[in-house]
């Protein structure tokens, strides 16, 4: 088997030391600022893009990004105990879904995203970072070789198992009619 | 648009069960900016002196910052307002955390709250929708239970809840209304909270906080952030390490209790115990803070770390504290730090003041001890000194036996004893406790600030200047070379010539007319936090801050789009000190009620005193009673306040309008 040469690339990546966090939510803060329109002209954390999970009786700040949006959330809802405290799954969760209010536009419900304060000029890290004097949250850029692309083989292989399942007349009409709509 | 502020009041009358969102008035952010400012110009407005701090008129009100919720770092303080029961005078009591910006995010600079419900109930605000919610199951439940309790039973884990325990549904003089992070302790809010059958008010916002000029304003916030780095690293040298740096007094970051066991008081603030702090100590007290705390935490949006999550018997967290009242019990009691943090989370729970409720507790036991009270005042009063800490502090939460008379603390419940008790509640100003401190020579910035304070708390008037000489000429000429933070070049003389020994040290010195700038400083940068909710600990209290007089008029013009310059800020500031002390003089304050604690000081200088207070009150531009005077009222747009003064003989009418020589045009800037 062979596979084609991997192109390295870039992965910005936020850091985040639970142990360090303060609970202060200046993340929240100058996310929500930074976002707004003109730029810094209003705070309004339910519009961040960055949210402290918090639960101060049991001594748990976790702040977390707002990542893709789902339609419908996670049939069941796990938890974790680390080191004798008990989490939500969605504690760690990025998504923006129906089970929790964060993440979405207060006005609209329209999804939030983390975009890493992707602007012009760049910047050298993003504003939750910078704004958090208590370093539980620091910035990373790191390459990583990109997932390598599967081998032709691979493909072969999928598609005569598609075959014997459903004869090679049905897999051409679908490759066909895909071909159509892609 | 309005910008900083949300332009709207929430007013809730108990009594009727009625909610209201009433549109303020531009002018009045013009007039007194926010928080304290506009909490006194209501209470000037709607709270006669006639109002008995437990009557349905009473009103108690959480009135926001003018810059909470801003991204401005530490941003973030509620101003809690009533007539005291236990001063019967106008209350300001303060608190950081989380709740105060959740108020400003739902819409809502202030709530204000009237009447008296019939039955317990407590407030959900959530954005536009208001409820008075049941509250019948919380009975008797500790504050911090209770926020749970309702966090669960509206299913809101991030809603903030400011909450009673049974000190406040029981009107102890001394409860505190909780939040968790923070509370807002002194003067009895929560025994008003708990007259008026409210037992918490839970809050959720997610509206946006506009500011005017939102490039400028982000610029010096990050100048803000950028100073607050350096200086974590850079702590100001020949300080004490809790005052070295900013914040409140960092006591849950650092184990040296030197300064506080060896100079504070004890016991009922009596004794000093100047060998008490040795390594034994230090290694046991140690021991017990690294084991109880758990973390070190933050209020909204502020990079520093003054309070910490304790931990009594499990690794949750059971409480939050900060600042002295990590000792207050400890050393009320004489025991150790293990104790002091174990009871204050029972006291938290219970909601009382942490400097309040130890010496009250400190006190009968005094009483005891010299038989004015007696076991059959105490009966089952345990034979343990800690034991005994425990079952008063019980027994005042719900006003059993003795506790109800201690409930009312040590100056109302002295004169209920009789028998010569009075003399025993030795440590108050204005009917309130105040810091366990005995020092021998009178210092005249201390003197001025201990008489003329409102707060009733000697850290909400100190802070900028430093509480004493440095050692030499060169360390103080050190320290002044960089002091951007004064208002100008003379403070920095003042400090530089002034010494611990010799002509020019304590009492005489700094000269009188310095004594009334440097107090004078110090009290504005506090009323200019407290109407604009920035905490003092990033301001008005530690030594050089990132904000301070040259930085707060472009930081809040920038923000809620005023146009303010210092001389501009100086001049609201003074209406608003002016009004918060009309409000009292019509309650009744008088010069008389202006001294320090009689053994505040072993030397004192009844001359030199009298002369301070003249000075001061002239500097200050009130008269010789300490009364403001018509013209100082009429260079404050406070000519209402003067009419009503006269109307009430406080100042003599149109024909006798003359005030003593030297009062007007007080030159207080």
């Amino acid at each position: 088997m062979t596979s084609e040469k991997s192109k390295p690339k870039t992965i910005k990546t936020i850091k985040i030391n639970v142990d360090k966090c303060n609970g202060c939510r200046a993340c929240e803060v100058i996310c929500s600022a930074s976002h707004a329109s003109p730029r810094y002209s209003s705070t309004n954390p339910a519009r961040a893009r960055v949210r402290v999970i918090r639960e101060p009786l049991a001594d748990i700040y976790i702040p977390v990004y707002a990542g893709e949006y789902t339609a419908a959330e996670c049939a069941g809802r796990d938890k974790y105990v680390i080191g004798g405290k008990e989490y939500a799954e969605c504690a760690f969760c990025r998504a923006s879904c129906p089970s929790r209010d964060f993440f979405k536009e207060p006005d609209s419900d329209l999804p939030l995203k983390c975009d890493m304060c992707e602007s012009d000029p760049t910047l050298k890290e993003p504003l939750c970072v910078q704004w958090c004097l208590a370093d539980a949250l620091t910035f990373e850029e790191r390459t990583e070789e990109a997932a390598p692309q599967a081998a032709p083989e691979d493909v072969d292989a999928g598609l005569e198992a598609l075959a014997n399942k459903h004869g090679w007349a049905r897999v051409r009409d679908a490759l066909g009619r895909l071909a159509q709509e892609d | 648009m309005r910008y900083a502020e949300t332009g709207f009041n929430l007013e809730v009358d108990l009594t009727r069960g009625s909610i209201e969102r009433v549109p303020t008035d531009p002018r009045l952010t013009e007039l007194h900016l926010g928080g304290l400012g506009t909490n006194a110009k209501l209470f000037w407005d709607r709270v006669p002196p006639e109002v008995e701090p437990f009557s349905p008129d009473n009103l108690l009100v959480f009135g926001t910052g003018l810059l909470v919720g801003t991204p401005a770092p530490g941003c973030n303080r509620t101003v809690v307002s009533c007539i005291s029961p236990q001063t019967r005078l106008f209350a300001f009591s303060m608190m950081g955390g989380f709740w105060g910006p959740e108020l400003k995010l739902a819409g809502y600079d202030k709530l204000v709250v009237r009447g008296r419900s019939p039955e317990l109930v407590y407030l959900w605000i959530n954005d536009d929708k208001v409820q008075i919610r049941d509250a019948s199951r919380l009975r008797g439940l500790g504050s911090l239970e209770t926020a749970e309790l309702i966090r669960q039973e509206l299913n809101e884990p991030h809603a903030q809840v400011s909450s009673i325990g049974l000190a406040g549904e029981n009107r102890v003089f001394f409860a505190s209304i909780e939040q968790g992070r923070s509370s807002a302790s002194r003067l009895g809010v929560g025994a008003v909270m708990g007259d008026k059958n409210l037992k918490a008010v839970a809050v959720k916002g997610s509206q946006d906080v506009n500011v005017a000029r939102p490039a400028e304003f982000l610029q010096m916030c990050n100048e803000a952030l950028q100073f607050i780095r350096v200086r974590a690293k850079n702590p100001i040298p020949g300080v004490m390490p809790i005052l070295a740096g900013l914040g409140s007094p960092q006591e849950m970051a650092i184990h040296d209790e030197k300064w506080h066991t060896e100079n504070f008081a004890w016991g009922n603030a009596r004794h000093r115990r100047k060998d008490f702090w040795t390594d034994d100590v230090k290694a046991a007290w140690t021991g017990t803070m690294e084991t109880m705390r758990t973390r070190l935490l933050s209020c909204y949006n502020c990079p520093m770390k003054c309070g910490a999550a304790i931990s009594v018997d499990t690794r949750m967290c059971s409480y939050m504290m900060k600042c002295f009242s990590k000792l207050t019990y400890t050393m009320a009691a004489f025991s150790d730090l293990n104790f002091g943090l174990r009871i204050a989370q029972k006291a938290t729970e219970h909601g009382v003041d942490a400097f309040s409720a130890p010496q009250t507790m400190a006190f009968a036991l005094e009483l005891l001890e010299a038989g004015i009270l007696t076991e059959k005042d105490m009966p089952g009063l345990p034979a343990d000194n800690e034991g005994k800490f425990y079952w008063l502090l019980d027994r005042i939460v719900r006003r059993e036996g003795i506790g109800d008379i201690l409930a009312n603390g040590t100056y109302w419940a002295a004169k209920e004893i009789g028998k010569g008790a009075e003399e025993y509640a030795h440590n108050n100003i204005k009917k309130t406790e105040q810091l366990p401190l005995k020092l021998g020579m009178l210092n005249p910035i201390y003197f001025l600030m201990y008489c003329t304070g409102e707060k009733a708390n000697i850290t909400q008037i100190e802070g900028n200047f430093p509480q004493a000489p440095f050692e030499t000429r060169a360390e103080r000429e050190a320290f002044a070379a960089d002091w951007e933070q004064v208002p100008d070049e003379r403070f920095k003389q003042w400090f530089v010539e002034w010494e611990l020994r010799g002509e020019k040290s304590i009492p005489q010195y700094p000269p009188v007319d310095a004594t009334c700038e440097i107090v004078h400083w110090q009290e504005k940068m506090h009323y200019i936090d407290d109407a604009t909710g920035m905490c003092a600990g990033l301001s008005s209290f530690p030594l050089k801050p990132p904000f301070h007089i040259h930085i707060l008029p472009k930081l809040i013009s920038c923000g809620a789009g005023l146009d303010l310059d210092e001389a501009k800020l100086n001049h609201v500031t003074k209406r608003n000190r002016t009004l918060v002390r009309a409000n009292n003089i019509r309650r009744g304050l008088t010069r008389e009620d202006e001294k320090p604690p009689e053994d505040h000081w072993r030397k004192r200088f009844p001359e030199l005193e009298k002369k301070l207070l003249d000075e001061y009150y002239k500097f200050k531009g009130w008269n010789l009673d300490g009364v403001p005077t018509h013209e100082t009222l009429h260079e404050l747009d406070l000519d209402y306040v003067t009419e009503d003064f006269k109307k009430r003989g406080i100042l003599p009418g149109e024909a006798a309008s003359q005030s003593p020589p030297g009062s007007s045009k007080g030159g207080a800037a």
